[in-house]
């Protein structure tokens, strides 16, 4: 089939996510990043990232209210565990979907405008649906306490397959495999990995180039009388769904869903893991998702005594002093090292990580007597 | 009509609040073109200076009494702030008056923060996409909501108004209506009257002074200023530091009415920016506005009336007017043509 065929850098590249993916529970192990847990989330924020990116990093509309899609798909997904079926994947199906036409309401809306405005609506929408989940929509999210599972809940399609969870309150199984542990980051990775394919296709393609055309400047698309708003509100779509399918896995593999999952700051975290990463590039989203949650755990898992061990070979005073600065930046400060890396990030490297690799990459290729310094064109998604 | 007037007054002092962080907002982004994310932050550490001056006048010295005993069978504490024993009388009136005193203390600390912001961060960020601008004062705000998170706690500081100021005022009554049925706080009363000081000082100001009307060639056309010998950089760097203290003096006074706490400047940027939005990105006029009337329009939605119609109408009212506002006059109320229009 056509849209299977890609050069061969993109096959390579392509072959070597997917090894990379799949092997993520060896490969991570010695950074002390090899349990599920940690794992799962990886997959789900580098799939939400992936989606963002194509809103953000193709077409240049910066969305402030991405985790609404995001909080909708988690909602979506336990509704249907609830209603029809502990199998996750009418759960995700759902909750793509559903993310998606939220996304085409919000977009339909929100793509009238660009530029600043058009943050301020997509984070006025995102605050309306997160203020709606708390007090008039609680019959449906349950309000603070979130949505959870019940033992009475109908599950019409289990019923009917004469499926039978006793007295034990069910968890989300992909035909008797439980959906928590390995068996949840391997569903979650090949998800990310159909995502990524999806991206890839995307950023390769005349549609892709279009949405690239409308970030780097929209008016002269529209003196050549082209009507760009089709092309952006699809990206928007596909992007929503992307979330939507985030927050379906977040639901499959803990199946809870809270409002908070929609707060502002939500929105927030993934436009830094998009950046971070670099925008508009392939992996840098995954890689910024990855690198984000990852230091979160580690960051956030630090206190006073592990400090004092870490720095036990300073003369006592000196100790205290290290301590009292470096405990400020992890454990409970962990967001303070957020915020500092965002700016830096934004400052010294706007172009992300990628951009990073490929400054040093540059470098070196130049020192090693290569010269040509056309490296970049073997990098058609590197940022610009 | 005394229930309206009576949700009229309570949409006053938040409209205030919102008035004041939007005309900040409004100033730095029609002189800089900066769209500054951490006006939030500089409107949550001014909140923080009064709490700041409030435990600074409040420390107290620690006595014990052994004459008489607590139920525990130990020495009574006798607590009695520093400033009391030093300066008597005066002193007390100094704690009692520790948020309007605190006015004082935040205008230098917020103007030194506001300069120090453009000329450290800022005034790089002036060639770069507006979607840099945000990411990079959004990072900005985080900082400074956590080191204030690091230094003051997690929980809500509650910070007494004045005695004198404390109770309610019958408004109803000096304009005749009966007694009881138009009751409002006098500190809400006092912000209100505040904001509009600080908003007529602000426009006065770049009004009727040479600077103001500098400033105000500035956001016309900034080249031709710079051609005509004027430094116009360091003059928009006092303008940032003026934004900065409008927002900081919003937030201490505001402390009364909302014990601060570390994620106040958040909850009021979200607020503020679409305050400015509606109002017209880089009107003056238009922010002040907007944010009272989105400050009344909230209070009325939260009437009961209101809400056994439309429930939830309170949680979202603001956000769905930008919505409207955006959808049919795409500049806001009063925005112009050529401002923020790419």
């Amino acid at each position: 089939m056509k849209i299977f065929e890609m050069n061969k850098s993109d096959a390579i590249l392509f072959l070597c996510f997917s090894a990379a993916i799949l092997a993520g529970p060896i490969l991570l192990t010695p950074i002390g990043a090899g349990y599920p847990d940690l794992l799962q989330k990886f997959a789900i924020f580098g799939i939400f990232a992936l989606g963002f990116n194509i809103l953000f990093g193709l077409t240049g509309y910066l969305s402030f209210g991405h985790a609404a899609f995001l909080g909708v798909g988690s909602y979506t997904a336990v509704w249907t565990f609830k209603l029809l079926s502990m199998n996750p994947i009418p759960a995700i199906i759902l909750a793509t979907v559903v993310g998606g036409l939220f996304a085409a309401a919000i977009g339909f809306v929100s793509l009238r405008r660009s530029g600043i405005y058009f943050s301020i609506l997509t984070l006025a929408f995102a605050q309306m649906s997160y203020n709606l989940a708390y007090s008039v929509l609680t019959p449906i999210t349950n309000g603070e306490t979130g949505l959870q599972l019940a033992q009475s809940d109908p599950r019409v399609l289990d019923a009917a397959f004469g499926r039978d969870y006793g007295a034990v309150l069910p968890s989300p199984d992909f035909f008797g495999i439980s959906m928590s542990g390995y068996p949840g980051f391997y569903f979650c990775a090949i998800m990310l990995i159909i995502c990524f394919f999806i991206s890839m296709r995307i950023f390769r393609s005349p549609f892709g180039l279009m949405l690239r055309a409308v970030k780097s400047n929209q008016n002269r698309m529209n003196y050549t009388g082209l009507n760009t708003r089709p092309y952006a509100q699809a990206a928007f779509v596909i992007s929503g769904m992307f979330a939507g399918l985030a927050g379906g896995l977040m639901a499959v593999t803990d199946p809870l869903a809270g409002a908070e999952r929609m707060q502002w700051t939500a929105s927030g975290e993934i436009v830094l893991m998009t950046i971070l990463g670099g925008s508009g590039t392939l992996l840098g989203p995954v890689i910024g998702a990855g690198a984000i949650k990852y230091f979160e755990n580690i960051f956030s898992a630090f206190n006073e005594g592990i400090l004092m061990n870490a720095f036990s070979f300073l003369p006592e005073s000196l100790q205290h002093l290290a301590v009292g600065i470096t405990s400020l930046f992890v454990g409970e400060g962990w967001h303070l090292t957020l915020g500092a890396l965002f700016m830096l990030i934004v400052i010294f490297l706007p172009g992300g990580l990628m951009e990073g690799f490929n400054r040093i990459r540059n470098r070196f290729l130049k020192r090693s007597g290569d010269g040509s310094g056309g490296t970049a064109d073997t990098v058609p998604a590197a940022a610009e | 009509m005394d229930a309206i007037l009576l949700q009229i007054l309570n949409g006053l002092d938040k409209g205030g609040a919102y008035a004041l962080i939007a005309l900040g907002l409004t100033v730095i982004f029609g002189t800089l073109g900066v769209v500054n994310f951490a006006h939030g932050a500089l409107f949550m550490l001014g909140a923080f200076c009064a709490v700041a001056v409030k435990a600074f006048l409040g420390f107290e010295k620690v006595t014990l009494d052994p004459e008489n005993l607590t139920a525990w069978g130990t020495a009574s504490e006798i607590r009695q702030p520093y400033i009391e024993s030093w300066f008597g009388e005066f002193g007390t009136t100094l704690l009692n008056y520790s948020v309007p005193v605190s006015i004082l203390i935040t205008i230098p600390v917020m103007l030194l923060i506001g300069i120090v912001m453009e000329r450290g961060l800022i005034r790089y960020f002036y060639k770069r996409p507006h979607a840099e601008q945000i990411l990079v004062t959004f990072g900005l705000a985080i900082v400074a909501q956590e080191i204030v998170k690091s230094a003051f706690g997690a929980n809500p500081i509650p910070q007494p108004a004045p005695d004198a100021a404390r109770g309610m005022i019958d408004f109803g009554v000096a304009i005749g209506f009966e007694a009881g049925n138009v009751v409002y706080p006098a500190w809400r009363l006092i912000y209100f009257l505040f904001s509009t000081a600080i908003i007529a000082a602000v426009f006065a100001f770049l009004q009727f002074t040479t600077f103001g009307m500098v400033v105000r060639a500035g956001m016309v056309d900034r080249e031709t200023v710079g051609l005509l010998g004027i430094d116009i950089d360091r003059r928009f760097t006092i303008v940032f530091g003026m934004a900065a203290v409008v927002a900081g003096l919003a937030g201490a006074m505001y402390t009364p009415i909302l014990s601060p706490d570390y994620h106040m400047g958040m909850d009021f940027l979200v607020l503020s920016f679409v305050v400015v939005v509606v109002g017209g990105m880089g009107s003056l006029g238009g922010a002040v506005a907007a944010g009272f009337m989105l400050g009344i329009l909230q209070s009325f939605a939260s009437m009961n009336e209101v809400k056994n119609i439309l429930p939830g109408i309170d949680q979202i009212i603001i956000y769905l007017i930008a919505v409207i506002i955006l959808l049919v006059r795409p500049r806001g109320l009063m925005g112009r043509k050529g401002q923020m229009e790419h």
